[in-house]
């Protein structure tokens, strides 16, 4: 996350770190980039998130856990939720893309390489169970609008990719 | 408060709303798993679209009105939405022809919408392009895979493509509202995307194997207000709540 705008206080980073997204538990949503700043004013901490997608059900329960995290380690808050810059997949961190995988969904390739794989069939996602790259397109949605639908062609196995988002 | 703009917000938002409600209504019916889940979650995109703007044009009305009584308390001679994202889902390829033909639209709209004076239409026009981009190559695919399909798809698609048609020049019609937005560099004068528009889609109809209708007279009206007889039905559904449970929340 080396994004200028991004301007988080250093202490803070720890407990925000605990957060994690709703949809996917494995990855905090400091990995996700959703938050772009938190800064201590007058003691009380002003948090401000950014969604994924414009749909994403997870914001509400975001805010809440963030506010609730700051509030264990004795912090008011106080969340705002900011739509520029638009969140982008580059957002998410190197660990995020490595608990993404782990998860069994494959992280996001670069735009062009994005286009390839949805809408020429090419052949480039990596299978999360056994890295194969024999893996062909199901859905252009998956499970969330965020994911598409593969299926490893060598083991068999299905799994979701993150789509590439800027 | 700012009338005009308020209006445009609504003009807007409010294709998204209906378009949205259309699709999401699909929840369960779609022809297979994979296209269910396409349309419902193309459908909570749209929400979260129109959630954005009704909360801008909730802060410009004031009064403590809210996104939801943007949403739920209108009646239908307040919702500005084009006739053709009201038209009902008759069959699948009536569904992929109508996503289709509006959001080669909305991706053109919102690239221009980028460029607006307005901070926040700007903001959400770069957050839902993102998205937009990625509908228009579902329904850009379906449109080729249905038209250069079987025979019988083929014939299917082609019947709805000519059946929506005429509601695609209401598209690029302007109200008195949207000329003054224009001119403040604020809104998008869309009588400029018609050409582009006719050409990209066309080309995919091309792509396809169909043929561009040939139709010369359009409908118009839902930008001032006069609807299809479907919309009320639309309304109903999704006023019902609302309606006979005022401020219910959950
Ligand atoms: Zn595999």
């Amino acid at each position: 996350m080396l994004e200028e705008d991004q301007n988080i206080e250093t202490r803070l980073i720890p407990i925000l770190e605990q957060v994690s997204d709703p949809e996917i538990p494995v990855l905090s949503i400091m990995d996700m980039g959703v938050v772009r700043s938190a800064i201590i004013e007058n003691g009380i901490v002003q948090v401000q998130i950014t969604p994924t997608y414009s749909g994403c059900p997870a914001m509400d329960v975001i805010g809440e856990d963030i506010k609730k995290a700051l509030k264990e380690a004795n912090y008011e808050s106080n969340i705002e939720l900011i739509l520029a810059p638009a969140w982008t997949t580059d957002w998410i961190t190197p660990r995020g893309r490595k608990a993404l995988e782990d998860y069994g969904i494959a992280a996001p390739l670069d735009a062009e390489a994005d286009k390839a794989v949805l809408l020429k069939g090419k052949r480039m996602v990596k299978c999360t169970n056994c890295s194969s790259q024999n893996t062909k397109l199901i859905s252009q949605f998956g499970s969330t609008a965020c994911k598409a639908q593969f299926k490893c062609e060598d083991c068999l196995e299905p799994f979701d990719y993150f789509k590439c988002f800027k | 408060m700012k009338q005009n703009l308020y209006k445009y917000i609504l003009g807007i938002a409010d294709n998204s709303l209906i378009l949205g409600q259309r699709m999401g209504a699909l929840t369960g019916h779609g022809p297979s798993l994979e296209t269910d889940i396409a349309c419902t979650n193309i459908s909570l995109d749209l929400f979260g679209q129109v959630r954005n703007y009704y909360q801008y044009a909730a802060k410009l009305k004031g009064d403590n009105t809210t996104e939801d009584d943007i949403a739920f308390l209108r009646k239908e001679r307040e919702y500005f939405n084009v006739l053709l994202v009201e038209q009902p889902d008759t069959n699948f390829a009536y569904t992929i022809a109508r996503q289709f033909l509006f959001d080669s639209y909305h991706f053109l709209f919102l690239t221009e919408l980028q460029k607006s004076y307005d901070i926040t239409l700007s903001a959400i026009a770069k957050k839902s392009i993102k998205e937009v981009s990625y509908h228009k190559r579902f329904s850009s695919d379906w449109i080729k895979r249905l038209g250069d399909g079987t025979e019988i798809s083929h014939e299917n698609i082609q019947e709805a493509i000519n059946e929506l048609w005429t509601y695609t020049d209401e598209l690029f019609h302007q109200t008195e509202e949207d000329k003054i937005m224009v001119k403040e560099n604020i809104g998008v004068d869309v009588t400029r995307l018609k050409e582009v528009y006719y050409d990209a889609v066309n080309g995919i109809l091309k792509e396809a194997t169909l043929d561009i209708p040939e139709s010369k007279w359009f409908q118009k009206g839902g930008k001032h207000g006069i609807h299809t007889e479907h919309l009320g039905y639309i309304l109903s559904d999704l006023q019902y709540m609302q309606r006979t449970y005022p401020n219910m929340e959950w």
